[in-house]
């Protein structure tokens, strides 16, 4: 995977402190102007974007951090959402609780699929996860759970802990800001962590930190099951969010568009993947009148992406300016 | 400074790209109509419905005469890819940004089932004209919606009556795997063994699925006298050119395609097509009000094509919903309007009189066509000749038998 995961920053281009500061003041600045943006946009698409932009910053720890490229991650974004739905509409759980539950669902499955998938690598590794991802798609295909075609429809948003009323766009979308911002600086204090760490070590040299004595597959396997529950988290808060858990979130394309996202945006950095995904999602808005073509219009801009700026957006002005975002 | 400056335009990057789009709630205006045509424009149905729903409706709006009256009658229309969660997202988003007072064709179950519930929600109407599950005017029904066309019940009714009394006494389905499918398989079932048939077995397909030769050898080996294509628009066509390949009907078989349009036809050609059998509420070829419609119509899309029943009923709906509409006055709300619409009888020059049931069911006749022979056929587009009329009253569920809590029994 180390032909695709970004090169570190250069050491001693600024020290620790400073770099972790700035990431810091990213995601600060990044929390003000998503506080500010229902005063611009409509609250309801931004809740939707924002479940999406965590879904791919839990990808870009996986990603990004770990050099661990998922091919599947949908299928925990995707049955998340479906245990979250299927709690609140069958069991009636109160939404907290509903997503709490998709939450642990897809955690376990990251850790029954992790402790499949990362016994190898590269390339192997990326088709395991794909094809853990179709058998999780056909479950939900077949699922009477599931509804096939049909979906989990008509998900009551409840009321938050009993008090606050989520029926309200823009209530919502400040629950779901914190849910997110929750699972960013989560994020995060993994990757600054002695375990981010040795998860970034990893990364660049595994052999060397097989070496050293850390036992790689514990990390990765750690690593993977974080980023399948944040991916869980964000998967279960879609359910919320737009009552409803269909076969789009548990398909392969889900998995393509969020590796998009994270490219698009800078993998490896802290709010690059955020980026991505508002940028993603914008362009399927404005040319969703071209119809099919939204997806050869998607084509060449990660072509043109991946050609001539390979770090990504926020990749490619954190390494101009040499500050870590 | 860098570090400021830097979060600073990060600030300004995401305003921007949230920005972008753009919401803003336009203000109800006097004499002021929104519609919506959300349909399939560009997957399996996208022939059956699609940009020739949005034409459809922009006749109704013009034939209204409502424009002359100082009326502004906008008219949007979107892909819904068939899935339910974009449909119901753009449903919200026109409501929410006042893009949408009515929506209509609603092609596909599973996006109608939740477009229905958003719309009940906010208050606003929806005539479903595309989608076909009975359980939109059963247990689905909402006091905000009419189905206008067709339902899995009326299709089960009229070609799988007839087939069953045929002699067609046992079935086998290949079944769309949604609600949609499901639901007139359902129903076809409860007609066959109402008329002394039985179902022997079943094969579900996803939708558009490219590949039947699973299901339909599958239906082959149950040696059931009728296959019954529980499907639609593009699955109905490749399954019934796939059940040529496999031979099923020189083998002693008899495909009954539940649910067939005059597209359909079109794309199978008659020399595949020949002799099956199908039902519709509108036929373009049926008398000199619809031949006018259809050729006024056909001036106006790309390929000349003929409206399909589905498109008839976008046009009927919206001219019924306009006349409601400049009875009231202007208002938004949905309710009030779609029991000013069960109060008129219907009249227009696609599905000409009818009327709506208290359980939101448009009645109307409905037609048994038979695909002509190649030899028969006269000019472009004479596709079918009608076998049967069935009267609407007896082709649509009885309100004793709904399951719908608007009915008072």
């Amino acid at each position: 995977m180390t032909d695709i995961a970004p090169r570190a920053p250069a050491p001693h281009a600024s020290a620790p402190s400073a770099k972790t500061s700035t990431e810091l003041l990213a995601i600060a600045g990044l929390a003000l102007a998503l506080a500010a943006a229902p005063l611009a946009a409509y609250p309801f698409f931004l809740a939707q974007a924002l479940c999406l932009a965590l879904f791919a910053c839990a990808f870009n720890l996986l990603v990004g951090f770990g050099g661990l490229l998922s091919f599947g991650h949908a299928m925990f974004y995707g049955s998340a959402s479906y245990v979250a739905a299927h709690a609140a509409k069958v069991w009636g759980l109160p939404p907290e609780a509903a997503i709490l539950a998709g939450t642990l669902g897809a955690g376990l499955l990251g850790l029954a699929s992790g402790a499949l998938s990362i016994r190898s690598q590269g390339i192997y590794f990326s088709m395991i996860t794909l094809a853990l991802a179709q058998l999780v798609y056909f479950i939900a295909l077949q699922s009477p759970y599931t509804h096939g075609e049909d979906g989990v429809q008509a998900v009551p948003r409840g009321k938050l802990f009993g008090l606050i009323d989520l029926s309200n766009d823009v209530t919502l979308y400040y629950v779901v800001l914190a849910i997110f911002l929750f699972g960013l600086f989560s994020i995060y204090r993994i990757v600054h962590s002695p375990f981010g760490t040795v998860l970034k070590a990893i990364r660049e040299n595994e052999t060397r930190a097989i070496s050293l004595g850390y036992r790689v597959d514990q990390y990765k396997l750690a690593a993977f099951v974080l980023s399948a529950t944040l991916a869980g988290l964000a998967g279960a808060t879609k359910a919320i969010v737009a009552q409803s858990a269909t076969l789009t979130d548990v398909h392969w394309t889900t998995s393509g568009e969020v590796i998009l996202m994270t490219l698009v945006g800078g993998m490896g950095t802290m709010v690059g993947p955020v980026f991505g995904a508002f940028i993603i999602l914008a362009m399927q808005n404005y040319l969703s009148t071209f119809g099919q073509w939204v997806m050869v219009i998607q084509g060449a801009i990660f072509v043109i992406s991946v050609l001539s700026f390979r770090r990504g957006l926020i990749g490619e002005i954190s390494n101009r300016f040499k500050i870590s975002l | 400074m860098t570090k400021r400056s830097l979060a600073g335009a990060a600030c300004g990057l995401m305003l921007a790209s949230a920005g972008s789009i753009f919401a803003g709630a336009a203000l109800a205006q006097e004499k002021a109509i929104k519609v919506g045509v959300l349909t399939d424009m560009s997957g399996p149905y996208g022939d059956v419905g699609g940009a020739g729903s949005a034409v459809a409706a922009q006749m109704a709006i013009e034939d209204s005469g409502m424009l002359a009256k100082g009326w502004k009658i906008d008219l949007i229309s979107a892909d819904h890819q068939n899935k339910a969660d974009v449909g119901s997202n753009l449903a919200r988003e026109w409501i929410d940004q006042g893009k949408a007072d009515v929506f209509l064709d609603l092609l596909t179950s599973s996006v109608a089932l939740a477009v229905n519930q958003i719309v009940k929600e906010k208050n606003k109407v929806a005539l479903i004209s595309g989608a076909a599950s009975s359980d939109l005017t059963g247990k689905a029904c909402s006091p905000n919606s009419i189905h206008w066309t067709y339902d899995t019940f009326s299709q089960a009714n009229s070609t799988g009556k007839a087939i069953t009394k045929a002699g067609g006494d046992s079935w086998y389905f290949v079944t769309a795997d949604y609600a949609f499918g499901k639901a007139l398989e359902r129903d076809t079932t409860t007609v066959v063994t109402a008329n002394g048939g039985k179902v022997i077995g079943n094969a579900m397909a996803p939708l558009n699925n490219a590949d039947f030769s699973s299901q339909l050898l599958q239906a082959q080996s149950s040696k059931a006298k009728v296959v019954g294509l529980a499907n639609a628009g593009a699955d109905t066509a490749n399954s019934i050119k796939q059940a040529a390949e496999f031979g099923l009907t020189q083998g002693g078989q008899k495909l009954a395609a539940l649910l067939m349009f005059i597209t359909d036809v079109n794309a199978l050609g008659l020399p595949a097509a020949q002799g099956l059998e199908f039902t519709e509420s509108f036929y373009w070829d049926l008398n000199d009000k619809t031949r006018d419609f259809a050729n006024r119509y056909s001036k106006r899309v790309k390929n000349g094509a003929k409206p399909t029943m589905v498109q008839a009923g976008v046009y009927s709906s919206l001219i019924h919903y306009l006349k409601a509409v400049e009875t009231l006055g202007p208002t938004t709300d949905g309710a009030a309007i779609v029991s000013t619409m069960k109060s008129m009888p219907t009249d227009d020059e696609a599905m000409g009189k009818g009327y709506i049931r208290q359980d939101g069911r448009k009645i109307h006749p409905v037609y048994l066509l038979q695909v002509k022979k190649p030899s028969e056929s006269k000019y472009p587009w004479d596709y079918a000749s009608v076998v049967a009329t069935i009267p609407g009253e007896e082709a649509f569920r009885p309100l004793a038998q709904s399951e719908c809590p608007l009915v008072t029994k």
